[in-house]
């Protein structure tokens, strides 16, 4: 049932509708971010309120307040001389024209007529709008103050490049691991996670200290867990599938000018190791740290027009990168393979970190394993374009700490803002979190297809997630009242409108439950295969 | 449904109001009260809002008569013909007429005739009528020798007590005051103060 709230009184496609409230409503029971819907006289306007204020008929009333003290008068003036005012605005048609009986939800081009009533939106209503969970749509929380489910989209989703941001402590990592959870069962794509802070494979934990089980105890078949440090994987009892080792020859020159902050590199350094490759090929990084202090390395670097200093600056950086135990000249095994081979399986790759958690590991071996893997990606996909066969498997790349590989100076860089651009056509889109998205290039995050927000306080990290939005303002409202945890605004190419909502619940018995039942179809599937 | 009490006689007539003779002395309907006349092809509904006592004759003032007498019900005993030579008369204001089944809350075509009886409405006729505020328009803006916010609040008054929640009654026609007074909050505030219980 339909709850009246009031008519529409006022306004304009741009700046939202006045709505009159009934004495019936209480304006102490509106709250800013509930949806509401229009009904205009041909047209069903979904909207939500974005403010609440008081009205009078007469100014003179506030001048000499009535006697409120009698219950009576009370009551005779709410509603009528005093009143309150919702200011709605209105995002989609939900009904009453051909085109959104037919195609669903629709966005507006006009605005309801006077004294439309309007209603508390239904059940049926937000439902109508964020979709049931079915096969595509993924149960991902609750709309604020509300009992409906809000459903994302995941097929759409997963087209993109899509955006996780907000303040430390927020709920981010909740909220990746219901995605990640979400894509593994409804969307056709397969993950692969640079897991810096060991959250998402195995057990995490919660900010109160308890247990959170990994994607790998809930999905067993279908994660497969990758380490950079065995030893620390096997302290804390994950059962990896495979140790990553790297070898020398496998990192590039670009490599080293993305980490050129983090080592400490001069721009001529940087310079130097392309003359380097140039010079050695493959093989230049073992090549660079053999040399010893002699004639022959002298005249080496004359004909490179490589400065001593330069030299020595370059080869204290490769040194760190060196120092790394998971960095090995020959490694016996090939971990981009690996990886290509899981995840043509269709299973998702929990890549950790262990003990390795300093930027300067996770820059090298994210960049460097993703640039290589788009690579292959890049060959099949054209590769299947050509013969027209079947494309390899959509992939999902996530990135913490997004920041350091997006902002404008490396953006250029870095494998990922080529894929934050080039996005779908080749299959491979970008999950970044980060909790600074004003350290993003712009570039990017304008290309980002859905985003997701917890709680920002800082102005530009506001605006440079925000930038590009219709209705930013009213967004910003909602946006700084979060609360700062368990609630998030999502707004982009995969819902239909922007919503604040409470994520599902994550880390209890009955939630992981909740989680592996609606996967059983999948296992299903997994099952009937084996027969086959 | 009980026969609907006679009050009078209407001995004046015009589209917006009537003035009506009572049968008996001192049986005057009250202030704010709902009447009707006219037969049952076409009802008039009026609102008293004025009531007299005079002298039959206009040029012949009453005279004192208690000098003696020791309660004022002996001066009637002793002088049975007074109640001959005074007469009480009441005036009504017409806010809506009903034709056939209909009700309708504005003047009527033609105004009431001479002569026509006139009946105090039955509860159930008031709540029937109370279901519209439109009348409160009229009594508002009729330019009558009592204030309009005394006999509005009176109409209010008599009509509430038919009704099974008089309180119920009150808020809403309060609710339609604040609406037609927005402008004039002293008289909505006048009115308020007069209704409430």
């Amino acid at each position: 049932m339909s709850e009246r709230l009031g008519i529409v009184v006022s306004g304009s496609l741009g700046k939202g509708m006045e709505v009159k409230l009934d004495s019936s409503a209480s304006i102490e029971d509106m709250a800013v971010g509930r949806f509401v819907t229009i009904e205009g006289a041909k047209r069903r306007f979904f909207g939500m309120i974005s403010e609440v204020s008081l009205g009078m008929t007469d100014q003179r009333l506030a001048l000499t307040p009535p006697d409120i003290a009698d219950p009576f008068i009370a009551e005779v003036l709410a509603g009528t001389s005093t009143f309150g005012t919702l200011h709605v605005s209105p995002t989609l048609v939900i009904g009453g024209d051909a085109e959104s009986l037919l195609e669903g939800p629709q966005p507006v081009k006009t605005v309801p007529s006077h004294f439309s009533v309007v209603n508390l939106a239904s059940e049926r209503d937000v439902e109508l709008v964020f979709g049931s969970e079915d096969a595509k749509r993924f149960f991902i929380g609750n709309p604020l103050d509300m009992e409906t489910k809000l459903c994302l989209d995941l097929e759409e989703f997963v087209k993109r490049s899509n955006g996780i941001f907000g303040k430390s402590g927020t709920g981010k990592t909740f909220l990746t691991r219901i995605l990640l959870i979400g894509m593994l069962q409804k969307s056709q794509a397969v993950n692969l996670v640079f897991d810096m802070h060991n959250e998402y494979g195995w057990e995490g934990s919660s900010e109160k200290g308890t247990k959170v089980k990994g994607l790998k105890q809930l999905f067993p078949s279908r994660v497969a867990v990758f380490t950079l440090d065995e030893e620390n994987s096997r302290h804390r009892q994950v059962k990896t599938d495979f140790a990553v080792k790297i070898g020398y020859d496998e990192i590039e020159p670009a490599d080293i000018s993305l980490l050129r902050q983090t080592l400490n590199l001069t721009e001529q350094a940087t310079e130097a190791v392309y003359r380097l490759r140039q010079r050695f090929g493959k093989d230049w990084l073992s090549q660079t740290l053999e040399t010893r202090e002699s004639e022959e390395t002298r005249t080496l670097l004359d004909e490179l027009d490589i400065h001593e200093s330069t030299f020595q600056n370059l080869r204290r950086g490769l040194a760190t990168i060196q120092r790394l135990p998971f960095i090995e000249p020959k490694p016996p095994t090939n971990a981009v393979k690996a990886i290509l081979e899981h995840l043509d399986r269709g299973t998702n790759v929990v890549l950790e970190f262990g003990r390795y958690r300093d930027i300067t590991a996770y820059i090298l071996v994210a960049n460097m394993l993703s640039r290589r893997i788009y690579a292959q990606y890049q060959e099949r996909m054209e590769k299947a374009m050509a013969e027209d066969t079947t494309r390899p498997t959509p992939l999902v790349i996530t990135i913490e700490e997004a920041h350091k590989f997006l902002n404008p100076e490396v953006a250029s860089q870095t494998i990922f803002s080529t894929i934050a651009r080039e996005m779908r056509k080749y299959n491979v889109t970008l999950l970044v979190i980060d909790q600074r998205p004003s350290g993003i290039d712009s570039e990017v995050m304008s290309q980002m297809g859905t985003k997701i927000t917890c709680l920002l306080d800082n102005e530009r990290d506001i605006d440079s997630v925000l930038a590009g939005v219709s209705g930013r303002n009213e967004l910003k409202s909602v946006l700084a009242k979060l609360a700062a945890k368990r609630q998030a605004l999502v707004f982009g190419h995969a819902v239909p409108m922007p919503v604040a909502f409470q994520p599902r619940e994550y880390g209890s018995a009955e939630s992981y439950r909740g989680f592996s039942e609606r996967g059983k179809a999948g296992t299903k599937e997994d099952i009937e295969k084996l027969w086959e | 449904m009980p026969e609907a009490e006679r009050v009078g006689e209407v001995i004046e007539a015009s589209t917006t109001a009537l003035t009506a003779q009572c049968y008996e002395l001192y049986e005057i309907p009250p202030l704010g009260s709902l009447v009707k006349t006219g037969d049952s092809s076409a009802e008039l509904y009026a609102i008293v809002y004025n009531a007299a006592t005079t002298s039959l004759e206009p040029g012949r003032r009453p005279i004192a008569r208690g000098k003696d007498e020791t309660s004022e019900e002996a001066i009637y005993r002793s002088s049975p013909q007074l109640t001959k030579l005074l007469r009480s008369e009441f005036g009504a204001v017409v806010v809506g007429h009903k034709e056939g089944d209909r009700l309708y809350h504005h003047l009527p075509p033609q105004p009431a005739r001479i002569h026509s009886f006139v009946y105090q409405c039955s509860p159930q006729e008031v709540r029937e009528f109370g279901k519209s505020f439109d009348f409160l328009n009229i009594l508002l803006n009729a330019s009558l020798p009592v204030p309009a916010e005394e006999l509005v609040s009176a109409a209010l008054r008599q009509m509430s007590r038919a009704h099974k929640d008089p309180r119920a009654f009150l808020v809403a026609a309060g609710k339609e005051l604040a609406i037609l007074l927005s402008g004039n909050l002293n008289q909505l505030k006048a009115i308020l103060g007069r209704i409430k219980q």
